[in-house]
């Protein structure tokens, strides 16, 4: 097929991504967005395989088939509680991918100008940052290495020569693009070697950040190798996901209450906490905790990272719908950064069965909070932390939380009593309509509901 | 070649804009499906990595050899992105 053929089935493509996308606005309408934005990619594919440059289609072959059978295992045997991993090396792979086309594009230009070398050697520079960064985060959230910061003296200094030694040799090598002289090879190490760098400094707690802006690059580094071989479908795809890796990394910073470049460059969780909070906690036990939930009208869960730890959400759903058949209303009140990607509560929640008009965004529970009887937190901590609203001293102050102090009584499901991600001391714990239900999240949560069925 | 560049550089910033526009309408219950399935699209890169693994005698075998590694990325993308975004997407329903 000539080119006119392809970049036409291109234009649906594009129409077809951007069609998939309007269409994950609404729950409702989103897994048919997904379809068509899988025909779209299927058409590209298609199309591009047609051209006539392409001869040889066994090595093709080989490639999908290895990627595709990587890729679906993955998929079917993820568990929803590793998406957050899944997704770091989905990121990962989509970096290495342009980074090896931006390669073999250079390496298979017989006199490329200056154009062409800079935005292929850009393509691999934000394809090569993409992938060693993804792995760097894939291995913080597997707990593979620890997921605090990692600080050291003279960090910024040792970054910025790192950027400058980047920018400088890759000035030289757009003059004189050679793929096999050693300058190519130094800044290919270079590369990999900021992505290493960027996202050490970079705490558990803020790998909802750190997740999306790798997002935002990968789809960057597709619009490098797209500008590299002249390839519009490459531009248009990966600004739609550059855009949304953009606009997610900003919803997190805001949900934090940080700048961008405090999260990533501050190396938070390294820092210590300020005030410590003296006073003592009220426990509760099982059966006081399901009496008090059966006499309350209206009870909001609040689900953070332990949840997912505890793989309790289905046990959660479960205590829901007993409340519910009592005549209790029930609503699940997420925090834009609780888990450790943007959106991770929900798909939990959703995985247990729990009806998606009853999750409920913080801005939109926070003014109902008073009429709350019962709010139970489950393995959150420093979203619901009023310091963060009332302590002007305190690491996190600023960041908007859940108020669930506001609530008529609190339970805290909680392990014991050390300190959440973040290292601050929470307050709530101390509150006089608190009450702290301590014990493994999953368990306690089992325990009230043999209660409400004994 | 200056023309094309230009072109290609006008698509960029028209279609950042679009994807502002259409992103920002997402719902934070999806965000999830949202990021993986941002990755099936950059996966996009698969159709520059088939031109670089099919070439052929065209080009020397580095190429040929870079372009395949890069067909198995992209398609882990494209085929682990969609499958992954429609399973989870299939558990959000309304009772």
């Amino acid at each position: 097929m000539s080119d006119i053929y392809i970049n036409l089935a291109y234009i649906a493509s594009a129409a077809l991504f951007v069609f998939g996308l309007k269409m994950l606005s609404s729950p409702a309408t989103a897994r048919r967005g997904n379809l068509l934005s899988s025909i779209g990619m299927l058409i590209a594919i298609v199309a591009t395989l047609t051209a006539q440059g392409i001869v040889s289609y066994q090595w093709i072959a080989v490639g999908a088939l290895a990627g595709g059978v990587i890729g679906a295992l993955a998929a079917r045997l993820v568990a929803m509680t590793s998406m957050p991993e899944m997704v770091a090396l989905f990121n990962g792979s989509g970096g290495a991918a342009s980074l090896l086309v931006g390669w073999a594009a250079l390496s298979a230009a017989t006199d490329p100008t200056a154009f062409t070398a800079a935005v292929a050697f850009l393509s691999i520079l934000i394809g090569g940052v993409t992938a060693s960064g993804s792995i760097v985060a894939w291995a913080k959230l597997a707990e593979v290495v620890p997921s605090r910061a990692v600080v050291f003296p003279g960090q910024r200094v040792v970054n910025g020569l790192l950027l400058a030694a980047i920018v400088v040799g890759g000035t030289l090598f757009a003059t004189q693009p050679a793929t096999d002289a050693p300058l190519f090879y130094a800044l290919l190490g270079l590369a990999l070697l900021l992505g290493v760098m960027a996202v050490i400094p970079i705490g558990g707690a803020d790998m909802p950040v750190v997740i999306s802006l790798l997002n935002s690059y990968s789809g960057l580094a597709a619009c490098a190798a797209g500008f590299a071989i002249d390839n519009n479908i490459l531009i248009v795809a990966g600004s739609l996901v550059g855009a949304a890796g953009i606009i997610l990394t900003n919803i997190m910073c805001k949900a934090m209450n940080r700048s961008l470049a405090n999260v990533l460059f501050s190396g938070f969780g390294a820092v210590q906490a300020a005030t410590k909070v003296e006073g003592e906690v009220k426990p509760i036990n099982v059966e006081d905790a399901s009496i008090i939930l059966e006499a309350a009208s209206s009870v909001t869960f609040v689900p953070g990272y332990g949840m997912a730890v505890a793989q309790a959400q289905h046990v959660v759903r479960e205590l829901g719908d007993l409340l519910e058949a009592h005549g209790t209303e029930v609503t699940y009140a997420i925090h834009p950064v609780a888990g450790r990607m943007p959106g991770h509560m929900n798909v939990l929640l959703a995985e247990a069965n729990v009806s998606y008009d009853k999750l409920v965004e913080m801005e939109d529970i926070n003014p109902r909070m008073p009429n709350v009887d019962v709010a139970v937190v489950i393995g959150a901590n420093d979203v619901v932390n009023p310091a963060a609203r009332d302590d002007a001293t305190s690491p996190i102050h600023g960041m908007p939380i859940i108020n669930v102090d506001h609530a008529r009584t609190v339970f805290v499901l909680k392990r014991s009593m050390a300190s959440g991600f973040a290292g601050v001391d929470n307050p709530l714990f101390f509150g006089q309509n608190t009450r702290m239900l301590f014990g493994d999240a999953k368990a306690s949560i089992s325990g009230v509901v043999a209660q409400f069925k004994g | 070649m200056e023309l094309i560049a230009v072109y290609l550089a006008f698509i960029l910033v028209l279609s950042i804009f679009l994807g502002f526009e259409l992103i920002s309408k997402v719902p934070a219950t999806l965000h999830t499906p949202l990021m993986s399935g941002a990755n099936a699209i950059s996966g996009i890169t698969l159709v520059g990595a088939l031109a670089a693994a099919g070439a052929g005698e065209a080009q020397e075998g580095l190429a040929t050899a870079l372009g395949v590694a890069a067909v198995a990325f992209a398609t882990v993308n494209v085929v682990g992105g969609y499958l992954v975004t429609d399973r989870m997407l299939g558990m959000f329903r309304k009772r």
